[in-house]
């Protein structure tokens, strides 16, 4: 039988991994916003494997509103990405430095 | 080892395979299709969690819908050269040090001793008449309702802020123009021209 502890673990190892891709991928915004969708897949991987372990499905519905502002999310962000091209001609992280933050 | 065993390792190999093909590919078109395949593990594996609905939700959303948005952002914004000279020597090995000492202490947090089967132990499976939809519609509308009214809002406002954003001037845009098209006359749009008919000239 696959333990609780088993998909635990898989979703740390795929969080972790969408946590070096943001710092490895650091140039290009669209894969920051793919990296960061891995992110939300692992830690509702996580929500669904104690709902089913506890046998309480709180877990499901809070994944389903996860994947809906991240669906959200995709969107405004895409939205600003094409801006940012418009204004730029670019989407490299690097020319976002007008705040001088 | 058992039939579950097998998927759920089958599915966690492709899942961190792809994911890995994801963050370390140089094409952004090619990172979507990896990230593609790492989703659709991820479903399975959500399957198997008894979770069909969510896991058929992530496919038709995500695969359906959003990743085709990635996949069309890339395709007009003709992002390649940028892409290419993009490099990621410089993080790499600070980051796998920071996953490798996350993955190390969340093994140990989450090991088995904490949430093997000895301490939790695995539910017993539905049988054929149980519906997780069913289930899910049952807490959705009567426990979480208000959440649920307040996702939709959510997604109008989002709605309304992508379109604001992408269409904030005016040059490119073609929008109707309600008084032209009501003070119309018939001369504005047709012109009666009298042409000469070549054949009668001739005789």
């Amino acid at each position: 039988m696959v333990s609780l502890s088993d998909y635990l673990i898989l979703s740390a190892i795929i969080f972790c991994i969408g946590l070096v891709g943001i710092f490895v991928n650091r140039t290009n915004i669209i894969t920051l916003l793919m990296c960061v969708e891995l992110i939300l897949v692992a830690v509702n991987t996580n929500f669904i494997a104690f709902s089913h372990f506890l046998g309480n499905e709180a877990g499901q519905i809070f994944v389903f509103f996860i994947l809906t502002v991240a669906a959200a999310e995709v969107a405004i962000g895409l939205a600003i990405l094409t801006l940012l091209f418009r204004n730029k001609g670019s989407i490299n992280v690097d020319v976002t430095n007008s705040l001088k933050g | 080892m058992e039939f579950e065993q097998i998927l759920f390792y089958v599915f966690s190999f492709w899942f961190v395979a792809s994911s890995l093909a994801m963050i370390f590919s140089r094409n952004a078109a090619k990172a979507v299709l990896f990230l593609i395949l790492s989703f659709f593990s991820a479903a399975s594996i959500w399957i198997l969690l008894e979770a069909e609905f969510l896991a058929i939700t992530l496919i038709l959303v995500y695969v359906g819908a959003v990743m085709v948005l990635f996949l069309f952002v890339i395709k007009m914004l003709n992002i390649d050269k940028s892409t290419l000279r993009a490099k990621f020597a410089g993080y790499l090995p600070l980051g796998l040090m920071v996953a490798a000492v996350i993955i190390a202490e969340m093994v140990l947090v989450l090991g088995s001793a904490q949430f093997g089967l000895d301490v939790v132990a695995a539910p017993v499976r539905h049988g054929a008449d149980y519906s997780n939809i069913t289930v899910l519609a049952m807490q959705l509308y009567t426990t979480y309702v208000y959440p649920f009214e307040l996702a939709a809002v959510l997604l109008l406002i989002a709605i309304i802020a992508a379109i604001t954003l992408v269409h904030r001037n005016e040059i490119n845009r073609k929008k109707q123009s309600i008084p032209e098209q009501v003070n119309v006359q018939a001369k504005d749009r047709v012109r009666l021209v009298s042409i000469a008919s070549p054949n009668k000239e001739k005789k």
